[in-house]
């Protein structure tokens, strides 16, 4: 138990932390914006899954960590463009293919990993770099600001998404389509555009973050490789009130317990393993449970849009 | 509306977490079966095999042997599965290719609903065994083998023979796991300058369990002031947390590895970058991280998938149940070549462990 209470363990903690934040970060602020213009991507899962194949598979014949990045971005936008073409041109039911484009995801990077890999390799991904005098400050330095270059852009990626939703016209066109696209459409914003752009755009961010675990955090690629992290992420959209910071609390806070229960099993606290590993999820469902933030749901979430209905 | 879609997105996310394995795809059982009878109409002639040779009926001589095979992951999940896939594949070479055997099988079947499915659409479909590579499997493999008393079925792993419903054509198989564990076990406590040893574990059941239990018995029989640090995901195949927790356990101060399970490669992948040798079990792993993986635990089914086709061909459809043992020679310690650290002290206290087992003076299990 002492163990637990020492500095170290709890510099581990928040490195862990910080680590296991990234690639939510990546799908959940992407979701934001879709969300916030009114479009629900419950496919994330599948473009995260997309993105870290294509990813790895550019770095392990090609080397190229810049060019495994931009292709993962490229697979992931590819996939939010069939997403927006699927609940902005022919209307779907978002719910119903997001599952679909999950199930795609996953189906499709299993199969090209069979197809190509077909067993489990590994590449050198991203290196963990300091920050410039962040980096080398004692304790804190190591473990908050050591991280790959894929952290720090997850993490940058935050105040730009405020930045961008509550500050320029493009925003406001976003939160308008989301909110009221019939008034949005009246004054001449163009709704589908802006659906079509944000779903893309979250599709391109899934895509990096599922790259962001195969050639930074893993350095592998497996089947199923995020094993959960997307439908997480659409949960943590929900829990941060659709606010980039706001999610990104959120993301800390699960990404913090989830830390917490390795350490609690590595110092043998004597929590039974099976508890220790429902902490985080407990957590998001009580968390979802108790806030109550409607106020911050954009009012036409989910909801096709057709001018003049 | 929202609420319900947000409780929706959570839950998945639960039962996707929580499994740790994709959501098996829909069973082609019946793909692949057509398959295998394309394969024996194309070769009806084939010649005997050696192994076939061994099957005396004319049966055996004239149409493939046909094994059908349910798995909760893939078959190069480099672990459990792959390990008996691998097995199958390899009888298969020996016994002269397709046209002597043929092997249909469905992976990450970790939804037992969609196995329980496969597993009837093989037996009905002929297969003269039908292995359901999973603990969880039991009691679908069960009311399946009732139903089809001419095929022979079997499963692990598990040590019920079928008895106990009073059935005759089922197989069980058994890895004694902590054997190796233990082993290991002594491997890693004589590598480790810290004293701090790593265990990533699935969830605390199964062979996982007894391996870690083996494992730690091992290690602090040959150093008792060691500390070996279990952290258990929760999980089969989530890799991207058993690479977490491996990081953990490098954090905490671990400087040798190990864990079970098909997640484990996410594992191994962090052990490869901060170059903390690995101790692995059930498959051989060394292809990940050639220069870290120090030995592997391998689960070796050869003997026991043989023993089970000559009885099938005899006319005995089951009633066996079969045990992985050093002794048996259906576990093997697999010293990886790549990996430099091994001195001879290691190596014969490895071989003294193997031996003492073997014989009965050490006991994997306290």
């Amino acid at each position: 138990m002492e163990q637990l209470l020492t500095i170290g363990t709890l510099l581990g903690v928040l490195h862990s932390m910080i680590r296991l934040a990234t690639p939510y970060l990546y799908a959940a602020i992407g979701e934001t914006l879709g969300q916030r213009s009114g479009l629900l991507n419950l496919g994330v899962e599948g473009m995260m899954l997309m993105g870290a194949y294509v990813g790895f598979y550019v770095v392990f014949t090609t080397g190229s960590l810049l060019g495994g990045v931009l292709a993962a971005a490229l697979a992931g936008a590819l996939l939010g463009l069939m997403m927006a073409l699927v609940s902005v041109t022919f209307r779907a039911e978002q719910g119903i293919s997001g599952i679909g484009m999950y199930l795609f995801g996953l189906g499709l990077s299993s199969l090209l990993f069979k197809l190509t890999l077909g067993t489990v390799q590994s590449v050198s991904g991203f290196p963990e770099v300091p920050l410039p005098l962040l980096g080398s400050i004692p304790g804190i330095g190591p473990s908050l600001f050591t991280h790959s270059v894929m952290v720090y852009a997850a993490f940058a990626l935050v105040p730009l998404a405020a930045y961008v939703l509550n500050r320029t016209t493009w925003g406001l066109n976003i939160r308008a389509v989301g909110d009221n696209p019939q008034a949005a459409d009246a004054l001449g914003v163009p709704v589908a555009a802006v659906r079509y752009a944000t779903a893309t755009i979250g599709g391109l961010l899934a895509g990096v973050g599922g790259a962001s675990l195969s050639i930074s955090a893993l350095n592998i690629f497996q089947e199923n490789l995020t094993g959960g992290i997307g439908f997480i992420a659409v949960a943590l959209v929900y829990f941060g009130g659709w606010r980039p910071v706001g999610v990104l609390l959120g993301v800390l806070l699960f990404s913090f317990v989830s830390a917490l229960q390795l350490w609690l099993q590595v110092t043998g606290v004597g929590l039974p393993s099976d508890l220790a590993v429902m902490l985080p999820y407990l957590l998001t469902i009580l968390a979802l449970a108790v806030s109550n933030r409607r106020a911050g749901q954009p009012s036409a979430l989910t909801k096709p849009f057709t001018r003049g209905a | 509306m929202r609420r319900t879609l947000a409780l929706i997105a959570l839950s998945l996310s639960l039962l996707l977490t929580a499994c740790g394995g994709a959501p098996a795809a829909p069973a082609a059982p019946t793909a692949a079966a057509t398959e295998a009878a394309t394969a024996a109409a194309d070769a009806p002639t084939a010649e005997p095999t050696a192994a076939a040779a061994e099957a005396p009926t004319a049966a055996a001589a004239t149409e493939p042997f046909k094994v059908a095979i349910v798995m909760p992951s893939g078959i190069t999940d480099l672990a459990w599965s792959q390990s008996m896939y691998d097995a199958l594949k390899a009888i298969q070479t020996e016994m002269g290719g397709e046209s002597a055997m043929t092997i249909s099988y469905s992976e990450n079947m970790f939804n037992v609903t969609d196995a329980a499915a496969a597993i009837r659409d093989y037996a009905s479909s002929g297969n003269k065994l039908v292995i359901a590579h999973g603990t969880q499997y039991g009691t679908s493999l069960f009311e399946v083998a009732a139903d089809f008393p001419e095929t022979a079925f079997a499963w692990g792993t598990a040590t019920d023979a079928g008895e106990s419903a009073g059935l005759k054509n089922i197989f069980a198989y058994n890895a004694k796991a902590e054997e190796g564990g233990y082993i290991n076990g002594v491997i890693a406590a004589m590598l480790s300058k810290s004293g701090t040893i790593g265990v990533i574990g699935p969830v605390e059941a199964g062979d996982a369990k007894t391996y870690i239990d083996g494992f730690t018995a091992g290690a602090m029989a040959t150093n008792p002031a060691a500390s070996v640090n279990k952290i258990y995901t929760g999980s089969f195949g989530d890799t991207a947390k058993a690479a977490e927790a491996a990081s953990t356990e490098i954090a905490a101060g671990a400087d040798v590895l190990t864990g079970s399970a098909q997640q484990v490669v996410g594992a191994i992948g962090i052990a490869k970058d901060k170059g903390i040798p690995w101790l692995g079990t059930q498959s051989d792993q060394s292809s990940l991280a050639p220069e870290l993986v120090v030995a592997t635990q391998v689960y070796d089914w050869d003997s026991t998938l043989k023993d089970m086709f000559a009885k099938i061909n005899a006319g005995t459809y089951g009633g066996t149940a079969y045990n992985l043992t050093l002794a048996n020679g259906g576990l093997k310690i697999a010293f990886n070549p790549g990996y430099t650290g091994v001195s001879p002290e290691i190596k014969a206290a490895a071989e003294a462990a193997i031996k003492g087992i073997s014989d009965g003076t050490i006991k994997a299990l306290p």
